[in-house]
């Protein structure tokens, strides 16, 4: 197959931690096979080797927290054929989407010597938000093998399994017990979406919410549940408020025990 | 030992202490025990090689949506309850690889998967679990096209069941004609006696494979006393069912109620995760996953677990059929209880109250039943009694 034959991807970052991307270089056992069926032609993390656009597959981390950024997204959606979102933050905002619940010019003022050369919008917020985005992929980080699942879907036309359920279904697959009702862990696996393997919980963890919200979760009920067992309004503000804070479900519920 | 008539007796007695000899026996027949062991604070099923990995002196305490264990100083092997999991996952595994196909000059082969089934002996299965498999059974053979990776393991089966001494909050098998004891099904049933004196094992054998081990191990013949001792404790846990499920006509009732305001509420409470399913010994949903490489070099067709909470679920052209939670939580409920009866002859239910106790928030299938029931806007489903033997909070 002749070099220009093959797809060409790049992979894009906004603000973020770069963890998704690299997940891409962790891919050891994949790597060669990811390099003999794609082109990378822009990735900046991995190599100074800068291929023109346009791109088949663009896949892009982080979210968009500053007006360059706002701009950026834009060039970058015209030059991609299929544009992929990787990660909690280019699918919610991301970690640094609490922000989002505060005052931002406040901190601004409290952190910096010099405010003004600060450029920042008032919220952090997920690519889609911005432009149209073909697929959303979960996670902080995402999963490796849900990453090559979906490029091998993309390149062969086919349909991806990226399930949209909850972690539970994974728990059980796996054979772990729910540390929910064995142990009494605040878990937010029931509302969360599934693929990271039901990693926290096999450690007898509740789960953290990484993979953001399932398909169609019912946060208020997992938390009338949890104020039951006597978690205060506090906590299950915390419990939202981390990787997938200003995800829609997340963050409405998170707002909803604010005091 | 052996009664009149030549043939071994079919009720006998094990000592504890002899019961190792059980499993040595099995295991020297080429069986994989596997069976009850502790891990991560729950009772799960997994390999077994000696009577002390059982959770030996554990005892569980259950109620809707929650599971607690506590070592006692008792010695008894099987004094627990059931856990999380249920034979499934041994005849109907969670995920199964169909077959692969490799790409060829331009076409390719299909390379068929080889589904060896491995002689497994399953010790400690309950009576509610006894009849969850003859329902899969149902399922997955009962038809004209049988499941042969099921078929297959279900043939190389030695099942040890274990009467219930014991039975829990959410417990209700002799409302669905399920328990406490074994009516058919396995090769041993045994009854666990632990009195001040003594600790045995009353064993009934169930087929000419279960005789025949029974034959090789050292056992007497029960007496009068032992029977009526095992007697004693299978009606004491049928007196301690924590829960009720009125199943007078429960298919009509259910179908007269397709609109009933209950459901609204339920699905308020549900949280869509699934659980009720992946825990039910006789959920048999599954989907059918087509992965490719990233060179499409290889694909290949998996089996796995899937759940009617999910939108994917029941995904035709156009989107989900049951897009509400609503929708969904009917689906199942009304699948295990109804639709199952005209599909399959029988409930899809046995009672085992895992769906109830592992449930993250405790929804209680028998609670929405019986608020159905005793609400339905047709007077004839209306229960005479209340229908309820014990109050739970």
């Amino acid at each position: 197959m002749p070099e220009s034959k093959k797809p060409k991807v790049a992979v894009w970052k906004f603000a973020s931690c770069d963890g998704c991307q690299l997940s891409l270089l962790d891919c050891e056992d994949e790597l060669l096979a990811i390099a003999d069926a794609i082109e990378i032609a822009y990735f900046p993390e991995a190599s100074s080797t800068v291929i023109k656009g346009p791109y088949d597959i663009s896949l892009v981390e982080g979210s968009i927290t500053t007006p360059h950024d706002a701009e950026h997204i834009h060039h970058v959606r015209r030059a991609s054929k299929v544009l992929i979102t990787i990660g909690a933050c280019a699918t919610a905002g991301g970690i640094q989407a609490l922000r989002n619940f505060r005052d931002v010019r406040q901190m601004v003022a409290q952190v910096y010597a010099s405010p003004a050369y600060i450029e920042t919008l008032s919220k952090s917020t997920a690519i889609a938000d911005h432009v149209f985005v073909d697929f959303e992929l979960r996670g902080c980080p995402i999963n490796k093998a849900q990453l090559v699942e979906i490029v091998s879907a993309y390149l062969h036309g086919r349909k991806p399994n990226i399930p949209r359920y909850s972690v539970c279904v994974e728990c059980k697959r796996r054979g772990t017990p729910c540390v929910m009702v064995a142990e009494g862990a605040l878990c937010l696996g029931p509302v969360t979406q599934a693929g990271c393997g039901a990693l926290c919980p096999a450690y007898q963890r509740g789960c953290y919410g990484c993979f953001g919200p399932t398909e169609t979760p019912n946060p208020r009920a997992l938390s009338e549940h949890w104020k039951a067992l006597g978690t205060s309004s506090d906590e299950i503000v915390r419990l939202y408020r981390t990787f997938n804070a200003f995800a829609d479900a997340f963050r409405k519920e998170s707002e909803a025990h604010e005091g | 030992m052996r009664a009149k008539n030549g043939k071994v007796s079919t009720r006998a007695v094990i000592d504890r202490q002899d019961f190792q000899q059980l499993f040595d026996h099995l295991s020297a027949q080429g069986y994989q025990l596997v069976g009850p062991r502790l891990r991560d604070n729950a009772i799960v099923y997994d390999e077994l090689s000696a009577v002390t990995d059982l959770p030996i002196g554990y005892v569980d305490e259950q109620e809707k949506g929650s599971y607690r264990l506590t070592k006692t100083a008792q010695p008894t092997l099987f004094g627990y309850g059931l856990g999380p999991q249920s034979w499934k996952k041994y005849l109907f595994p969670p995920v199964v690889r169909l077959w692969q196909a490799q790409r060829h000059n331009g076409g390719f082969d299909v390379i068929p998967e080889d589904h060896e089934p491995r002689l497994l002996a399953l010790i400690g299965v309950r009576p509610c679990e006894l009849k969850a498999i003859a329902i899969q059974d149902r399922v997955f053979m009962g038809g004209a096209y049988a499941d042969p990776i099921y078929q297959a393991q279900r043939e190389q089966l030695f099942i040890v069941a274990v009467n219930c001494g014991k039975a829990g909050a959410t417990c209700f098998c002799t409302s669905m004609d399920a328990g406490p004891r074994a009516a058919s099904g396995y090769d041993l049933a045994l009854t666990e006696i632990l009195e001040a004196n003594r600790h045995i094992f009353l064993v009934d054998a169930g087929s000419e494979k279960g005789e025949a081990v029974l034959r090789t191990i050292p056992q007497r013949p029960a007496t009068d006393l032992d029977i009526a001792a095992g007697e004693r404790i299978i009606a004491q846990t049928a007196e301690q069912m924590g829960r009720v499920l009125d199943t007078n006509r429960i298919k009509e009732m259910l179908y007269a109620n397709y609109e009933h305001a209950r459901w609204d509420q339920v699905a308020a409470r549900c949280l869509m995760c699934g659980n009720c399913t992946q825990v039910c010994p006789t959920c048999f949903c599954t989907t059918v996953e087509d992965v490719t490489d990233l060179s499409a070099a290889t694909a290949e067709r998996r089996r796995v677990w899937d759940t009617c909470f999910s939108l994917d679920f029941s995904y035709i052209v156009g989107g989900s059929v049951r897009a509400s939670p609503k929708a969904r939580y009917r689906q199942w409920m009304m699948h295990k209880l109804a639709t199952w009866i005209d599909q399959f002859g029988s409930s899809g239910c046995v009672g085992c109250g895992r769906c109830i106790t592992w449930c993250p928030v405790g929804i209680d299938i028998t609670e929405e039943a019986r608020a159905i029931r005793s609400d339905s806007e047709d007077k004839r489903f209306t229960p005479a009694t209340g229908g309820r033997k014990h109050e739970h909070a």
